[in-house]
């Protein structure tokens, strides 16, 4: 359940007080593509997850995490500085947060064109204006690998 | 999360994400969005369902062959498993607790992760992951770490450069995913509000948890000092007002 009408009342407050704090994004861009069985495909979560040689989240991150295409799930681990999510999933299934499994498969059925050499991750707890440097930067690089179609997952 | 589909796509290249609260999505107005009616943390909805988890993933992708946006579309189903994680679940075994608060917590719950140890290790081998390790210690030195809060001689962040509150914070997040990951092993196939509601209201390490909250409020260390929402956020708001505002924890 994440219908907000289902949350108790404080907690719908705690997320309608997100909404009030926004700021303006302006005019939504919209970009078209290829078909979708010609698409190359990335993930960009925001669950805070990352290699487990790599450098944990702090409070306030910014920045984002590489995680190439051939990760195992035994090297993902989650370092997302909130508790107020259900992390029993992710332990369980890595698939849940970060669906790399289930767009190999896609890709081996020739629904998606291809899966991209590497994906990201951010840490969302951080203040949403921070994240646009290195969201332009990691823009940059998607196009390097040629990819038209980006996924963008939270927790 | 919507936030990053304006950025990105601003750039250029195409997105399409999952949403899991309704309004905020709407209100940000990213290019592509899919609303799903999951839980927090579970944006595909369910673990070890790869069919269930491929639809999410299908709808999700379709979003790209609309040729005007920006689209919020609901996908239609609740994720398995949903109508029997409301009100009564089946709890996990209750071992003989060491108790917390009888002059030795460092023990109770070193006694406590021993009695889980063999269900921790049976989730290690039958997922073949883990995902305890970003305080990069044991769990046992990092029970010392956290019990050493409670007394007058706190450890330290041994890593130049972390403060004190982001190597506790890790350290606690260590530990709970130990316990998470060991109860998840037991029968009964627990699910995350049993697997929850056990942690916080049955184990010693959620009582060193609100006994760290307590003895570090008025820290000088301002990473140290946990706000409900703050720095040092290791309860969870669920719990926070459910257990420790309205009566203190049990």
């Amino acid at each position: 359940m994440a219908r907000l009408s289902d949350f108790p009342e404080w907690e719908q407050r705690h997320h309608l007080d997100k909404i009030r704090d926004l700021p303006d994004f302006g005019e939504t861009p919209f970009v078209t593509g290829p078909a979708l069985n010609r698409r190359r495909v990335a993930i960009v979560t925001t669950s805070g997850i990352h290699l487990r040689s790599d450098r944990p989240f702090e409070i306030g991150s910014a920045d984002y995490r590489i995680i190439p295409g051939d990760t195992p799930p035994s090297d993902l681990v989650m370092s997302h500085t909130s508790v107020n999510f259900d992390r029993s999933g992710f332990q369980e299934d890595m698939n849940v947060v970060f669906p790399l499994g289930r767009l190999r498969e896609l890709e081996a059925d020739g629904v998606i064109g291809s899966v991209a050499d590497f994906h990201y991750a951010f840490m969302g707890a951080s203040p949403i204006r921070t994240l646009e440097p290195k969201a332009g930067e990691l823009a940059g690089l998607l196009k390097k690998d040629q990819v038209d179609a980006v996924l963008l997952t939270p927790v | 999360m919507g936030a990053l589909g304006h950025f990105i796509e601003r750039a250029g290249v195409p997105t399409a994400q999952i949403s899991l609260i309704r309004e905020q999505t709407a209100a940000i107005r990213p290019p592509r969005a899919l609303w799903v009616p999951f839980m927090l943390g579970r944006p595909f909805g369910a673990p070890n369902e790869p069919d269930f988890q491929r639809r999410v993933l299908r709808a999700l992708l379709a979003l790209f062959e609309q040729s005007v946006g920006p689209v919020l579309e609901d996908f239609p189903e609740d994720a398995p498993g949903t109508s029997t994680d409301d009100g009564a679940f089946a709890c996990p075994v209750s071992f003989a607790r060491p108790e917390a608060d009888s002059g030795d917590p460092a023990n109770a719950l070193k006694r406590e992760i021993a009695q889980l140890r063999p269900w921790y290790d049976l989730a290690v081998k039958r997922r073949g992951r883990t995902t305890f390790g970003i305080s990069g210690m044991s769990v046992d030195d990092a029970a010392d770490y956290a019990v050493s809060y409670l007394g007058t001689a706190p450890k330290t962040a041994a890593a130049p450069g972390l403060s004190a509150g982001v190597a506790l914070k890790r350290v606690c997040d260590d530990l709970k995913a130990y316990y998470y990951e060991a109860v998840a092993a037991q029968p009964g196939n627990l699910s995350p509000s049993a697997i929850e509601h056990w942690f916080w209201h049955e184990t010693v390490a959620a009582r060193v948890f609100f006994g760290i909250q307590q003895a570090c409020k008025d820290s000088a260390d301002p990473s140290l000092r946990p706000q409900p929402f703050g720095p040092l956020s290791l309860v969870p708001r669920t719990i926070y007002y459910t257990m420790v505002k309205s009566n203190g924890p049990e």
